[in-house]
């Protein structure tokens, strides 16, 4: 899936780095406990959640993630968006909850972690 | 071979939003040495977990990151409050972080857990009331 077709299902907001809509995704994951993306996540390049804070960016670079999307209508901070932009991070804002966002994404192809 | 390359970082304690710059420059600088991206990823895993520990319990510490021909080693060191149970910290979900930690996303139990799950080898040296040492080893 492209992340261009997951802005669109979720009817989300593109935040920054709009020039990598094409790239290619394969997985994706959700949580707001940054821990947990770090302990269970292999090569999602998607990550939901609906916390907001500078760890969730630097969660993201760690992991080598392409995309991450804010769910329940949160807004990332300027610098927040400012460091997504520089590391081509695509940040997506989405009014849908969290659950139903997941939902969105698998009902159409976007699979969650695979097992090791 | 005993030459080897070393980057040392200060972590800031008082600060969680920068919480994780050291972690970000390691793997830049890994990158730059061509290391393998899979490797890059659990040695800026392990080191972004322990950085955060350090913020969250220890009002910072020191953060060294040795690279070999054969493997990486990372030593981060902090004079906080010490581990008085490894063994029970060591168990997934258990964590003495408070709720304003949680509300950040982190304090689930899972840090040192992760930390030993992406290194090959992991050594904590703790003393309550003087600090902890904590030395990562990920062979390349």
């Amino acid at each position: 899936m492209k992340i261009r077709e997951i802005q669109e299902l979720l009817g989300a907001e593109i935040l920054c780095a709009g020039d990598q809509l094409d790239a290619d995704v394969h997985s994706a994951c959700g949580s707001d406990m940054m821990s947990d993306v770090l302990a269970f996540v292999k090569d999602q390049a998607v990550l939901l959640t609906g916390l907001v804070n500078s760890q969730v960016i630097r969660t993201a670079q760690m992991m080598d993630m392409l995309c991450v999307v804010f769910v329940r209508s949160k807004r990332p901070t300027l610098e927040m968006i400012e460091i997504a932009e520089e590391n081509g991070i695509v940040l997506l804002a989405t009014d849908k909850r969290m659950y139903e966002a997941c939902g969105t994404l698998y009902l159409n192809g976007l699979g969650g972690a695979l097992h090791e | 071979m005993s030459e080897h390359l070393s980057f040392h970082y200060s972590v800031d304690g008082d600060n969680f939003v920068s919480a994780g710059q050291a972690s970000v420059q390691v793997k830049k600088n890994l990158r730059e040495l061509g290391i393998a991206p899979e490797v890059i990823r659990r040695v800026s895993i392990a080191m972004y977990e322990g950085e955060i520990n350090m913020v969250i319990h220890a009002d910072g510490g020191n953060a060294d990151v040795d690279v070999y021909e054969d493997r990486i080693v990372i030593t981060l060191d902090d004079h906080g409050p010490g581990i008085a149970d490894v063994t029970l910290a060591m168990q997934e979900g258990y964590s003495t972080a408070n709720e304003s930690v949680r509300s950040l996303g982190f304090g689930a139990g899972m840090g040192l857990p992760n930390m030993k799950r992406y290194t090959d080898d992991m050594q904590i040296d703790t003393v309550v009331g003087v600090g902890t040492k904590i030395t990562m080893t990920i062979k390349l």
